[in-house]
C-alpha cells in the first residue's frame, strides 16, 4: 500500500537556520499519527514543510507523487488541508464565508453544501454564529472553525497544529471524538501535532518523537505509551 | 436654491469620477499596500483606445464595452508582467515602478496620439433635463448613473460571488488563502484588472468635459488621492463617499467662496488631504493601522 505521506531525508530551513534534519517517515492512508516533542523541536515546522510554507530540501511524496517543489495552493488542491498554528481564520469574514473558502480547493465543488451541513452538525456553536465575523469568536470557537474549514476541503490528509490549544478539557474531548468519527467515516489520514501528550497518545495509532529536528523514536502508540523515556518526558510518570 | 441644487449635482457628477478612480486606487492598496500612481494614466490611455475605436466607426456603447474588456486585460497583464517580478521588493521600489508606468503611459499616449487636445463624445444628449423644476446637464446625470451602475455591480460581485469572496480573502490574509487553495497571485492580477476597468470608466466619462489629451487625468488623479485619503485608503465604501464629497466640496467652495473661484479650486483638494492627514489620518472610514513593535 502506498503511504499517503512519505518523507525521505527531509530538511527544512528558516532562511539559513536549519530546523529539520534528514527526517524520514511514512504514514499509512487513513491512519492517525501524532508528533510529540518539546517546544522548539520542529513539530510545527514539519507540518509547514508538508504544506510547503517553508523551504525544504529532500524528498516529500503525497500518495506516491513528489510535492517537494510545489506551491502551497497546489498541494492543498491535491487534498492536503492544514489547520495551522494560530488558526489562520479570516477574521473579517463570517463563519459561513470561512467555511465556503475552505471548500475552494475541493475536487468536487458539488459536495460542499452537504459538507457544510455536516460541519454545522459536528460543531453546533458554529451554526449559531454562522453570520458573525470570525474574529469575534472565542479562541475555542475559532479553533473549531479552523478544523471545520480544513475538513471542508474533503482532504485525504489533514494536518492539525495543536488543536487542543486554549480549549477547555470537555471541548477537547468533543473535538477528538469528532476527529475519530471523521477519520472512520471518510478515511482521511490525520497528522497531529499536540502538546497534550496523553490525549494524543489515546487518539493516535502511530507516534513520532521529535527532538531538535530529528526523529528520535517512532512506533505504534500502544508501544510508545509504555516506553520509559516517553512516559518520563511527556506523560509525567 | 436652484443654483445650490445644480452645483451639488454637478459636484456629485465630477465626484463620481473621483469615486471611480479612488475605488481603483483603494482596491489595489487593500490587496497589496501599493498605491498605483499610474492609475490615472492607465485610465487616460484606455480612453485614447476608446477614441481610436470611435474614430474607426464603432458605436459608442460598443467601444465603451470593448474598452472595459481591454482595460481589464491590460490591468491583469501589467500586474503579471511588470509588478509580479518586484512584488517582494521594498514598498518604495514598487511605488517607483508605478511612477515609471505613469511616465511610460503618458509619453506613449503623447507619442501615438500627439499632445493636441481632441474632443471626446458624450453618449448623453446635449439638451439639459429638468427634474423637480430644476435643470441639470444630461451628461452630469449620466455620469452619476453610469458610475452608480458600475459601483453596484462591483459591490455585488465582491459580496455574492465565490470569486469575489476569494479575492477579498486573498487581500485580507494571503497566507490563509493559500492554505485553502486560492492562487493569491492571480487574485491580485484580477484586482488590477478590475481597478483598470474602473479607471477606464472614469476616463471615458470625464473626457467630454476635460477634452482628451495625455495630461487629462493628472488633476483627476490628485482629486482621487484626496478622495481616498478622505474616505480612508483601506475602505472601498470610504473611497466612494470620499469621491462624492470631494466633488461637492470642490464645486461648492468654487462657487460660493469668492476668493477661491475657479482658479484655486484645485487647491481645495490639496487642502482636504492636508486637513485629513493632520486631524484623522485614517480617513472617515479607514481603519487605524496598528503595528506591533
Amino acid at each position: 500500500m502506498t503511504p499517503i505521506l512519505e518523507a525521505r531525508r527531509l530538511n527544512a530551513f528558516y532562511d539559513e537556520a536549519q530546523v529539520l534534519h534528514e527526517i524520514s517517515f511514512a504514514i499509512a492512508p487513513g491512519g492517525i499519527t501524532t508528533i510529540l516533542g518539546a517546544n522548539g523541536a520542529g513539530k510545527t515546522t514539519l507540518l509547514r514543510a508538508v504544506s510547503r510554507m517553508v523551504r525544504t530540501t529532500g524528498e516529500l511524496l503525497f500518495d506516491g507523487r513528489s510535492i517537494a517543489r510545489m506551491a502551497t495552493e497546489d498541494v492543498v488542491r491535491l487534498g492536503i488541508a492544514h489547520a495551522p498554528e494560530g488558526r489562520g481564520t479570516f477574521g473579517d469574514l463570517t463563519v459561513e464565508e470561512n467555511l465556503k473558502l475552505g471548500a475552494w480547493g475541493r475536487r468536487d465543488r458539488a459536495g460542499a453544501p452537504a459538507d457544510m451541513k455536516r460541519m454545522y452538525r459536528y460543531f453546533p456553536r458554529l451554526h449559531e454564529r454562522s453570520r458573525s465575523a470570525a474574529g469575534t469568536l472565542s479562541g475555542g470557537e475559532q479553533q473549531m472553525l479552523a478544523i471545520a474549514r480544513a475538513l471542508m476541503l474533503a482532504p485525504r490528509l489533514l494536518l492539525l497544529d495543536e488543536p487542543s490549544l486554549g480549549l477547555a478539557p470537555l471541548v477537547v474531548r468533543d473535538i477528538f471524538g469528532i476527529l475519530r468519527t471523521v477519520a472512520l467515516e471518510t478515511g482521511v489520514a490525520i497528522l497531529l501535532v499536540e502538546q497534550n501528550a496523553a490525549l494524543a497518545l489515546e487518539l493516535a495509532d502511530h507516534v513520532f518523537l521529535l527532538e531538535t529536528g530529528r526523529i528520535m523514536v517512532e512506533g505504534p502508540s500502544t508501544v510508545l505509551r509504555e516506553n520509559e523515556a516517553v512516559r518520563r518526558a511527556y506523560l509525567g510518570y | 436654491m436652484d443654483v445650490l441644487m445644480q452645483q451639488i449635482v454637478s459636484g456629485l457628477a465630477t465626484g463620481s469620477i473621483y469615486a471611480s478612480l479612488a475605488l481603483a486606487l483603494v482596491m489595489i492598496y487593500k490587496a497589496t499596500d501599493v498605491v498605483n500612481f499610474a492609475q490615472g494614466e492607465m485610465a487616460m490611455f484606455a480612453t485614447y483606445l476608446c477614441w481610436s475605436m470611435l474614430q474607426a466607426g464603432l458605436p459608442y456603447w460598443v467601444a465603451f464595452g470593448a474598452t472595459l474588456v481591454i482595460a481589464f486585460a491590460g490591468g491583469v497583464l501589467i500586474e503579471r508582467v511588470v509588478i509580479r517580478p518586484v512584488e517582494r521588493a521594498p514598498l518604495l521600489s514598487i511605488l517607483i515602478v508605478t511612477i515609471g508606468l505613469l511616465t511610460i503611459f503618458n509619453s506613449l499616449a503623447g507619442w501615438i496620439y500627439s499632445y493636441v487636445q481632441k474632443p471626446f463624445p458624450s453618449p448623453f444628449p446635449a439638451a439639459p433635463l429638468t427634474v423637480g423644476g430644476v435643470t441639470f446637464g444630461a451628461h452630469d446625470l449620466g455620469q452619476i448613473g453610469v458610475t452608480l451602475v458600475a459601483l453596484l455591480a462591483i459591490f455585488a460581485f465582491f459580496r455574492f460571488t465565490p470569486l469575489g469572496l476569494a479575492m477579498r480573502a486573498a487581500a485580507q490574509n494571503p497566507v490563509s488563502s493559500r492554505l485553502v487553495g486560492i492562487r493569491v497571485g492571480w487574485m491580485l492580477a484580477l484586482g488590477w484588472g478590475l481597478a483598470a476597468m474602473f479607471g477606464a470608466v472614469a476616463g471615458m466619462l470625464i473626457a467630454p468635459t476635460l477634452f482628451l489629451d495625455p495630461n487629462m487625468m493628472g488633476s483627476v488623479q490628485i482629486y482621487a488621492f484626496a478622495a481616498a485619503t478622505l474616505g480612508g485608503f483601506s475602505s472601498p465604501v470610504g473611497a466612494v463617499i470620499g469621491g462624492l464629497s470631494v466633488g461637492v466640496i470642490e464645486n461648492l467652495t468654487g462657487t460660493y467662496v469668492k476668493f477661491i473661484g475657479t482658479d484655486l479650486k484645485f487647491s481645495v483638494a490639496l487642502i482636504i488631504i492636508l486637513i485629513v492627514l493632520v486631524v484623522k489620518p485614517a480617513g472617515l472610514l479607514g481603519r487605524r493601522a496598528v503595528r506591533r513593535v
